[in-house]
């Protein structure tokens, strides 16, 4: 188990740091995805609509 | 009785139809978010609580496990990104842009973390932050790349000509990829010469070795799930794009 030991500041940098990141990342992924899908969804009320759109999802 | 004589496509021609690729991976989205979740909970468990200390290194040996996963995806999304620039300048494979384009930013994530971590692993263990040795300057030029890659997406509309473009780019810079793993063979560095991913097969205790494991496996999950999205993202995104214009040349026409 961790101790807070000698260089226990640059670990807990290290793990705040890349978890900080990391969910940075994944909420802008999350973000990105529902914004395309809001515009979509915003086109789609709007009467417009692809041409292939009965070929294809 | 009629025959069918038109040449069916093959099973991989019709996963990867854009259409169907976003039909059948959206069953992968929450599996993949749960195994992720899971694997990141079992990593972090063993790295702060059934990991030993090292002899040498003490405690600081637990950012080695989001390190190397982070220098691992650094390298393994670069290769996904230089399969794609062949899928896209070989084979015209309708995903292969899509692909790429949605793998650049995370590599570039991935790549800056591994550089983040490894600042702070260094400092304690070899008195600096920072040191112009062959692995570290690779590593900041694979950053780059990534960075130069995402600002000449930005730089095009025309995303087909873009992918071609940037497929060349992408394979000129997959050159970097073997300087990366073996600068510390080739030339004298202050950093570690490889010990995870080595041809007699890792250099660690079983103890150390399985947190170090299980976050890989966690890191590449999670990968695999945001690349996922983020190619749904682009898909739709390119059809919202076309359904655009497409309105807007209606409204030429009249």
């Amino acid at each position: 188990m961790i101790g807070e030991g000698a260089h226990f500041e640059f670990i807990a940098w290290a793990y705040a740091g890349a978890g900080l990141v990391t969910l940075a990342l994944v909420a802008y992924v999350v973000w990105d995805a529902r914004r395309v899908k809001a515009k979509l969804a915003a086109l789609d009320k709007a009467g417009i609509r692809r041409r292939s759109a009965g070929s294809s999802s | 009785m009629s025959v069918t004589t038109a040449k069916q496509p093959n099973w991989f021609s019709r996963l990867a139809h854009p259409g169907q690729f976003l039909n059948w991976s959206r069953y992968l989205i929450w599996p993949l978010a749960i195994l992720t979740a899971i694997a990141f909970a079992l990593g972090l468990w063993f790295a702060f609580y059934n990991s030993p200390e090292d002899y040498q290194m003490g405690d600081m040996v637990r950012v080695m496990y989001i390190h190397v996963p982070n220098a691992w995806l650094s390298m393994l999304v670069y290769g996904v990104m230089a399969v794609a620039a062949l899928g896209t300048l070989v084979w015209r494979h309708p995903l292969a842009d899509v692909a790429a384009k949605a793998a650049a930013p995370l590599g570039a994530v991935f790549t800056a973390l591994c550089l983040y971590t490894g600042a702070l692993w260094g400092r304690p263990t070899w008195g600096t932050f920072w040191e112009w040795d062959g692995r570290m300057t690779s590593e900041l030029v694979l950053l780059l790349i990534y960075l130069g890659i995402i600002a000449l997406w930005r730089a095009f509309d025309d995303q087909l000509k873009a992918g071609r473009i940037i497929a060349i780019v992408t394979l000129v810079g997959a050159l970097n990829i073997p300087i990366i793993h073996y600068s510390v063979d080739w030339w004298n560095t202050l950093h570690q010469p490889a010990s995870v991913f080595t041809a007699t097969g890792p250099k660690m205790p079983p103890s150390i070795l399985t947190p170090l494991f299980v976050m890989l496996i966690a890191f590449t999950l999670l990968f695999a799930l945001l690349q996922i999205v983020r190619m749904r993202t682009e898909i739709l995104s390119r059809r919202a794009e076309t359904m655009t214009r497409q309105a807007a040349l209606q409204g030429d026409a009249k």
